[in-house]
């Protein structure tokens, strides 16, 4: 090291000593001042930089490290189920029978998975129309006032808390229901429809984001051609933002799969095959936040709700990657 | 004339949707309200739940949501200021950074039960925290964190590049032209991201039932030490929240006024997303505003 800088001092000491049209700085410094270790130690600002960009990256790491554990932790309880209680995987994904508190012959998550997939499909098949519906008039139908008026209305219906949601199923749908159709009210039905009424603005909000990056030549041009206005939204508009609508309607579907305590609240919770769309029965989510606190840590039964997160983690990761996959069908 | 008739019954199809989608809104909002309103009086901000009588109130709930709220941020700002000021400064476009990326939009799709188990698991039983306010507000700080990022990311990429290449032409490093140029100008959008997120953690129940508890403890709110089980402030005594209230009050069913009090509660908390969201805005235009000298708007 101290080669190298006695190296660069000779080179600097002699640069000076050459130089024919003395820069004004230079001069001042003097060839004898020269401080090698000065010039080759990093500036103030480099130290800023190091410091500035370290601090940064830590946060970064720390977020990482998050979700790493929480996949790390979620899976390895979730897993016990399997390798330390010796539950055969396809007996758990097959079976319906769910009474853990039985032995390892008796947990069987097929009911619940079918319901949660059933509510999920189910309120986000009956949302679309009306969410795209509502973008399509915010966009193309409106002014820009009602335009925006509807949207302020949009977000706050997405910044309502779930456990509002499910309080309302639970004094006007559920009701409703057991009016209309008998039984106790509580079942997919009811669920499916206040999964609805959640994931309706989330979906509208995407789609209107969706609608507005259609490029305005585009639909100029359409109506340049004497399309009406309807042939442009469905042969222009629609077709340029198919893929970003989609996504718009997965993100939809991932909140209502995950969602726990508006659905609990109004499922009826009772593990069962839905035979009905208004007979009792429990997702997922709902099984997790009504049992989790009746189970003792490390048991059987309580490994057995750790898979049902495990699953719910799973397929919120594939979500992502859907997502994923139709933005990147999307760009070409 | 096959266009011009679709294109009425089209119009008609949109309209009558948009006719029922509105009705179903205004039925909710309105059905919040009206119902939840004439119960929100001050005997009920102000005295205690209670348990299995009729007329509790919701004090304690109304203290620990925003307890629990100012915790969250309070933790959460400085960690998805960090990541979103490296995403938006230092990140380079790689495979890194959309592994980074990848796993915060991972984190913000996860459901909240998930997380909220999660922190059940690290912090209520691995640390041996049991139900806590504290172990609620890091379970809500994993639940806030990529959304706060990606709100103050956003903030920050609304800020012009001139302003940087400013800073840097005055020889400032990046670190400084970040904090001296980047971060005032971006605070107003940082500012209503932060109200924003503010509104959604302070609705949050999922993350919160395994983790801050289902229960509240005594509180005393003239003990001002922290340390003390009996103290407003102890952060190690158990909390339940208002979103959390309304679900209890509703699965167990034992106070015979359910009803009345969760249609109030959901008032309230309605009340207080419709504060926060028109707040955001209002902040964001106004400071705006203030920082920038400029009229529009």
């Amino acid at each position: 090291m101290s080669e190298k800088n006695d190296d660069l001092k000779k080179v600097v000491n002699q640069a000076l000593a050459e130089q024919k049209v003395p820069h004004v700085k230079l001069d001042k410094m003097k060839p004898s001042t020269v401080d090698i270790d000065k010039l080759t130690k990093p500036s103030k600002e480099t130290h800023q930089e190091y410091w500035g960009k370290g601090l940064t990256f830590l946060a970064i790491v720390l977020i990482i490290l998050l979700v790493v554990s929480i996949i790390g932790f979620v899976g390895e309880h979730g897993l016990a189920t399997f390798f330390s209680d010796h539950v055969n995987i396809i007996h758990f994904l097959t079976s319906t029978d769910w009474d853990p508190t039985q032995g390892k012959n008796h947990v069987g998550a097929l009911a619940m998975i079918v319901t949660s997939f059933l509510v999920t499909l189910i309120s986000a098949l009956i949302a679309a129309p009306f969410a795209i519906a509502v973008a399509l008039f915010m966009t193309e139908y409106s002014s820009k006032r009602s335009a925006k008026f509807l949207q302020s209305v949009t977000e706050l219906l997405v910044g309502i808390p779930s456990v509002v949601y499910g309080f309302l199923g639970l004094t006007i749908i559920v009701p409703a229901i057991r009016n209309i159709f008998g039984g106790t009210g509580f079942g997919i039905l009811a669920a499916t429809l206040v999964l609805f009424v959640m994931v309706l603005p989330t979906i509208t909000s995407l789609t209107v984001d969706a609608l507005k990056a259609v490029p305005t030549e585009l639909k100029n041009s359409s109506a340049a051609l004497g399309a009406t206005r309807w042939q442009t939204i469905y042969h222009v508009i629609l077709r340029a933002s198919t893929s970003r609508i989609l996504t718009a309607i997965i993100f939809g579907m991932a909140r209502a799969f995950g969602e726990a305590l508006a659905v609990q609240m109004v499922i009826g919770n009772a593990v069962l095959m839905p035979y009905n769309l208004v007979s009792p029965s429990a997702t997922l989510t709902s099984q997790l936040t009504s049992q989790m606190g009746n189970t003792v840590m490390g048991t059987l039964p309580n490994n057995a709700l750790w898979s049902l997160a495990l699953l719910l983690l799973l397929m919120s990761l594939l979500f992502n990657f859907l997502v994923h996959l139709i933005g990147k069908k999307g760009k070409k | 004339m096959h266009a011009k008739r679709n294109d009425k019954i089209a119009t008609v199809f949109i309209y009558i949707f948009v006719a029922i989608v509105i009705c179903i809104l205004a039925g909710i909002l309105g059905e919040i309200l009206i119902t939840g309103l004439p119960h929100l009086s001050w005997h009920f901000l102000s005295s205690s739940a209670s348990s299995f009588q009729a007329g509790g109130g919701v004090r304690d709930q109304l203290f620990n949501s925003v307890y629990l709220l100012i915790l969250t941020i309070a933790i959460s700002l400085p960690i998805a200021l960090g990541a979103a000021i490296y995403l938006s400064e230092y990140a380079k476009d790689n495979w890194i950074t959309n592994t980074i990326r990848t796993s915060i939009e991972i984190l913000s799709s996860l459901p909240s039960i998930v997380v909220g188990l999660f922190g059940y698991l690290l912090f209520v039983i691995q640390f041996n925290l049991g139900f806590s306010i504290i172990s609620g507000a890091l379970a809500l700080t994993f639940f806030n964190l990529p959304i706060l990022t990606s709100n103050i990311e956003q903030a920050l990429e609304g800020v012009p590049q001139s302003q940087r290449e400013a800073g840097q032409a005055l020889g400032l490093s990046n670190w400084k032209t970040i904090r001296g140029i980047v971060l005032p100008a971006a605070l107003p959008g940082i500012l209503t991201g932060i109200v924003l997120s503010a509104g959604r953690v302070f609705g949050e129940a999922a993350a919160l039932i395994y983790t801050a508890g289902q229960s509240g403890s005594t509180i005393d709110y003239s003990n001002w030490n922290a340390f003390s089980p009996t103290s407003f402030l102890n952060v190690m005594r158990p909390a339940e929240t208002l979103a959390v209230h309304i679900w209890k009050v509703n699965t167990e069913g034992i106070i015979p006024d359910a009803t009345i009090v969760s249609a109030a509660t959901s008032a309230l908390l309605v009340i207080v997303v419709i504060i926060f969201n028109f707040g955001a805005r209002a902040l964001g235009n106004m400071l705006y505003r203030k920082l920038t000298a400029s009229n529009t708007k």
